[in-house]
């Protein structure tokens, strides 16, 4: 009994901390289904906007305001990039977008690193850690995957029901179409690196009352994301999600059960393996056609 | 009749390379007016230049605007319905998503219109909730004509429309052209390889060789050409 209920315990923590995994690598698919493009910053991206969230709640903001702010910052901040930084490579080979997106963690590293320091900071959670449902999980786990799923929901409906969303998913599938639709494309990748960028700033501000905040918060868990969004299909936003809960359950049980935490972070890359050897395109991801 | 659209020594480049050479075509206001040419003479390449999709130069006149410094998106949203080589279906996409992003840029009036298109083409109102890709050729080249019928152009283009489908299926696709021209006074700009059946359809035609224009006048003209009916009609 006491076995079940701490096996049962772990898959719950698994669960929070894979909703967390499972929005970056949302953020990931969502780039890379725009714009064949792996955002290697999307983590540092997203541990800035938890700065930034920091900031507001240290001047004195209540949390959910100062994390409201922190969305829109993120989505302009998004966007900015899109436009200054990424724009410029579109049509580059791909090396030269991923020595920009590189370029980019290694810049939102440093100047996080400058303007904050490297020291470790004590980040507020807007969820109460009381243990509910007989232990099982904690109030704070619960609120992190609730709000996870909210935002997922969203989002999904964004894409589904508006035109805009539409006008996006034509635009990252067939950008020559979506023009001769009067769709402005650059202007939907714009929005789609904004929206990624928001859905990061809530997976650092959810991670930070765990990991605590630093400069290299996120690095681990862009690692966990990207297993995720591989594990699932790169090009699968549900793929992600899935492969997000599904790596969060693993390195949890994994870690308790099977080897030192300290070597979780392996059960991440070994699985990236797994999937790139044995199932290139993840469990719901499709095979790509490239254009010629 | 006034004309819709002129083409102004029209040049256009892949790259560095110029594909064609200052072309010159009219489309009359409510007429039909074909592309004939070989495979590579520079066709495509002329709706393509069109519409802002490849490096151009020369003059663009459409409906009184210039459009040869205007993006793809403007030149869609002015009213020019281009049904690309290839149909350019949105394949991961609904049947009614594809005419909900036809209709994009007049979102009020999308849903009678698609209603609209549902009537022209009964097939995909059985399909509307079917993804694009599992069409048949046919069923796709009437949903990619439908997508850009659905932006209410004033100047449809159609780039072989009649590609790898069957004559039965080229016939049906062709009268309802045929019907929306006439009901909506819809100037058409077409680049087709069945010479005789665009000839019958069009009112003036030019043939392009190599990027240049070799022979133009009212289709009859060139369909009684003996040159052009041995090279191009077979007979």
């Amino acid at each position: 009994m006491h076995l079940m209920h701490q096996f049962l315990q772990q898959i719950f923590s698994g669960l929070a901390a894979g909703s967390i995994y499972a929005s970056l690598a949302l953020a990931l698919v969502m780039i890379y289904r725009a714009t064949d493009l792996v955002n290697f910053a999307q983590g540092e991206m997203a541990m800035f906007s938890t700065y930034i969230a920091w900031t507001l709640v240290n001047a004195g903001l209540p949390f959910w305001l100062a994390f409201f702010i922190t969305l829109v910052v993120s989505f302009l901040g998004g966007m900015i990039i899109e436009r200054v930084l990424i724009r410029p490579v579109e049509n580059a080979p791909v090396l030269a977008a991923v020595v920009v997106t590189i370029g980019l963690l290694l810049i939102f590293n440093s100047v996080a690193g400058w303007i904050y320091s490297y020291t470790v900071q004590d980040f507020p959670s807007p969820f109460p850690d009381r243990p509910v449902f007989g232990a099982l999980m904690t109030t704070r786990d619960l609120g992190v995957i609730g709000f996870t799923l909210v935002m997922l929901v969203l989002l999904f409906a964004f894409f589904r029901y508006t035109p805009i969303g539409l006008a996006m998913r034509a635009a990252a599938q067939n950008p020559a179409s979506a023009r001769l639709c009067g769709i402005r494309v650059g202007r939907m990748l714009a929005i789609g690196w904004g929206l990624a960028a928001m859905i990061g700033a809530t997976a650092g501000v959810m991670v930070a009352p765990v990991l605590f905040l630093d400069p290299n918060m996120m690095g681990g868990v862009l690692i966990y994301a990207f297993a995720g969004a591989l594990l699932g299909g790169i090009t699968s936003p549900i793929g992600a999600v899935v492969g997000g809960l599904i790596v969060g359950i693993t390195e949890n049980l994994v870690g308790t059960y099977l080897i030192a935490s300290q070597l979780k972070l392996t059960v991440a890359f070994a699985l990236i393996i797994l999937v790139l050897v044995f199932r290139p395109n993840g469990l719901f991801g499709t095979a790509i056609v490239r254009r010629v | 009749m006034a004309p819709i659209l002129e083409l102004r020594s029209l040049r256009a480049f892949y790259g560095q390379s110029e594909v064609v050479h200052g072309i010159d075509v009219t489309v009359e206001e409510g007429g039909m007016t074909v592309l004939l040419g070989a495979n590579g003479a520079g066709k495509t390449t002329t709706l393509r230049a069109l519409c802002g999709m490849v490096r151009r130069d020369g003059e663009i006149l459409f409906a009184g605007e210039a459009l040869h410094r205007r993006s793809t998106e403007e030149i869609a949203s002015l009213g020019v319905g281009h049904v690309p080589e290839g149909r350019g279906t949105f394949v991961g996409l609904t049947v009614e998503e594809n005419l909900r992003l036809g209709g994009y840029t007049k979102p009020g009036r999308a849903p009678e219109a698609i209603e609209r298109m549902y009537g022209y083409f009964p097939i995909l109102a059985q399909r509307r909730r079917q993804q694009a890709g599992a069409l048949s050729g046919g069923e796709q080249q009437m949903l990619a004509i439908a997508r850009a019928l659905m932006m209410a152009p004033r100047l449809l283009v159609l780039d072989e429309p009649s590609f790898g489908l069957a004559p039965r299926v080229v016939e049906s696709i062709f009268s309802i052209v045929e019907r929306i021209r006439r009901d909506k006074h819809v100037s058409v700009l077409l680049v087709e390889q069945n010479a005789s059946l665009a000839l019958e359809l069009a009112d003036h035609a030019y043939l392009i060789e190599t990027g240049y224009v070799v022979a133009s006048g009212s289709a009859k003209s060139l369909a009684d050409d003996p040159q052009i009916r041995r090279s191009y009609l077979g007979y």
